[in-house]
């Protein structure tokens, strides 16, 4: 099984990113080098050992019901890349 | 004048000698001579820090200064610092500044830590060298022809060359502890959940810890003591006690068990490091411990392991950057411009095309991303570097449809397999011994296009994020090549104290 410069593509597409020509091309081969040598889990039969979430034991804790100060306004927008007073500003999305 | 550790800047200002604002200043002359050539420090705040030392000063005198008070610290650049830029070494932040404090940054200076400046890093934290970095390469002071190691290379040089008393660093996979193999320094990676995640850019969350890198075990273990413990805002934050960790360095325990795992002194291990560390243990034997050969049959699967989990959480705690709420936003018009032409190419290659090719082509253009989802992939091209894009799409790659069993959800049974071997060793053994890396710090530019040949330098280092359980580098010695190396100590999960009486006896034989 190897990846081709389709699934590369088909890849960065749920990635959100775009690659050149040349980028897809590198991209495929350093998977295909990646992840091939990722197949020697396959040597190990796992099917009788349960997928591991969490490394520690995970405590439920609830906070108290008490309302906080939340993020103002201003801080919320201080790295936005376009806002105005109280909101982010974005391109139009319907055509 | 000069300041490696904690002690001696105590005892300075104990003497009355010097101020603190004296020692600061050594540390801004330090970083002034020498960072333009080794890239350690991104910025730096001299006023904020040199007035800092003047309160503290005075809290010192009045006896109300907390215990970190004359402890001048450097936070690698993932870490939020209210009002500081955090740019994680990545264009994607090039602008951002933090709204808020980390919890780890809130108790440091809660105990009167001077936090110095930002320390430059890989990019994201992913990588091994501090090459990716949009500020440029970090260099070893011990030699500046090689690399100093990575993730935190910033952290381990800044503290090598005496930028700063200590440091706060990352590891996810090795990153505290292979850069300070490769600079001759103290690197503690503590148990998953000893130390707060809030405010550290988030890596890969089942595996990213906060740590110091320091020039003592005793500085480490001080550092841990105050950051670690339980925070409200990080639910995977332990809540058990947090013990006196200084105690654990000053009532030494030299009748420890200590673990030899053959897997880790095998095929790939400098043959001068094998040795130098088999030395120390002979060392250590001698003066009291006992050494027990273990095995740990899975830890040839953790490279792998790790690069399917890490690379998959990563894919997914990246998605964030999106360039609407904060970092890099593409220009909407070089977008719609990029549509436009992608378009017009495809309507000219209908015009010429027949059947199937033609039918295809058609389904093209239907599916061409709107304006907005432009936007998204221009950001995101724009802001994040080669490695960090290569990790993405791994990432994204195994948990796709189709791939999610063979890789994702194999690699986590195989965590499981790697976290039961260590327990298995541990309830033999106090602490278990490796090397920290297989070689010393490679020459610059020298691993850059073999991926896979860049990954196997966490080959050590990886196990334990696996796991769970805490790590530290400790130097051991210097090779022949003039370069330090160090050796890695492993304590079960929340064991932080057995690990530091282990590291302050290997120390004690420097």
């Amino acid at each position: 099984m190897s990846v081709t410069k389709k699934d590369v593509n088909y890849v960065a597409d749920l990635a959100r990113l775009k690659l050149s020509e040349e980028e897809t091309e590198s991209l495929a081969n350093d998977m295909n080098q990646i992840l091939d040598y990722m197949t020697t889990l396959e040597e190990l039969d796992t099917s009788d050992v349960e997928p591991l979430e969490h490394v520690i034991d995970l405590e439920y804790r609830l906070r108290d019901d008490k309302a906080k100060e939340p993020l103002s306004h201003e801080d919320a927008l201080k790295n936005a890349p376009d806002a105005d007073t109280d909101y982010f500003r974005v391109p139009r999305v319907i055509e | 004048m000069s300041f490696t550790n904690f002690s001696q800047i105590q005892q300075s200002i104990q003497s009355g000698d010097v101020s603190l604002s004296d020692i600061v200043q050594s540390y801004i002359n330090n970083i002034e001579q020498k960072n333009d050539e080794i890239n350690a420090v991104i910025s730096f705040d001299r006023e904020g820090a040199l007035e800092r030392a003047d309160e503290i000063q005075q809290r010192i005198e009045d006896g109300s200064a907390g215990k970190l008070a004359g402890m001048i610290i450097g936070i690698k650049d993932l870490i939020c610092e209210k009002d500081k830029q955090v740019t994680c070494a990545s264009n994607i932040l090039s602008n951002f500044e933090s709204v808020y404090d980390a919890t780890v940054i809130e108790r440091l200076r809660n105990e009167d830590a001077i936090l110095l400046g930002r320390l430059n890093m890989d990019e994201f934290a992913m990588g091994s060298s501090t090459e990716n970095s949009v500020y440029g390469p970090t260099k070893n002071p011990v030699d500046t022809s090689k690399v100093p190691g990575g993730s935190s290379g910033g952290s381990a040089a800044a503290v090598a060359a005496e930028f700063c008393t200590a440091s706060l660093g990352s590891d996810t996979g090795g990153s505290i502890r292979q850069p300070a193999s490769y600079c001759g320094v103290v690197g503690l990676k503590p148990t998953y959940g000893r130390v707060s995640r809030h405010g550290l850019v988030a890596f890969a969350s089942s595996f990213d810890c906060i740590g110091p890198l320091t020039n003592s075990v005793d500085d480490a273990a001080r550092i841990l003591e105050t950051i670690a413990g339980p925070d409200p805002n990080d639910n995977t934050s332990s809540s058990r006690t947090v013990p006196n960790y200084t105690k654990f360095t000053e009532n030494l325990d030299s009748n420890i068990k200590i673990g030899v795992p053959e897997e880790y002194f095998g095929e790939g291990l400098d043959e001068e490091i094998h040795k130098g560390i088999k030395n120390k243990l002979n060392e250590l034997e001698e003066s009291g411990a006992e050494l027990v050969p273990i095995h740990l049959p899975h830890m040839k699967y953790s490279i792998a392991t790790y690069y399917i989990l890490a690379t998959a959480e990563a894919s997914s705690n990246l998605a964030r950057y999106d360039g609407i709420r904060y970092g890099h936003r593409a220009d909407i018009e070089d977008v719609e411009k990029d549509l436009k032409e992608e378009k017009e190419a495809l309507e000219e290659q209908i015009k010429q095309a027949k059947g199937d090719t033609k039918q295809e082509l058609v389904d093209q253009l239907n599916e061409m991303d709107s304006s907005l989802i432009g936007l998204y992939k221009k950001s995101r091209t724009e802001g994040f570097g080669p490695e960090v894009k290569r990790r993405i799409m791994l990432g994204t790659y195994v948990l796709s449809a189709g791939y999610y069993d063979e890789y994702y959800a194999k690699a986590q049974k195989v965590r499981r397999l790697i976290k039961q071997d260590f327990t298995e060793a541990f309830e033999e053994v106090d602490v278990i011994v490796s090397p920290t890396a297989p070689t010393t710090a490679f020459d610059l530019d020298s691993n850059q296009d073999n991926p896979v040949q860049m990954y196997l330098n966490d080959i050590y280092t990886t196990s334990a994020n696996l796991a769970g359980i805490c790590g530290i580098n400790v130097p051991a010695g210097t090779h022949s090549n003039g370069l330090p190396y160090g050796m890695q100590l492993m304590a079960d999960a929340f064991e932080e104290g057995k690990l530091f009486n282990a590291a302050k006896l290997v120390e004690q034989l420097n």
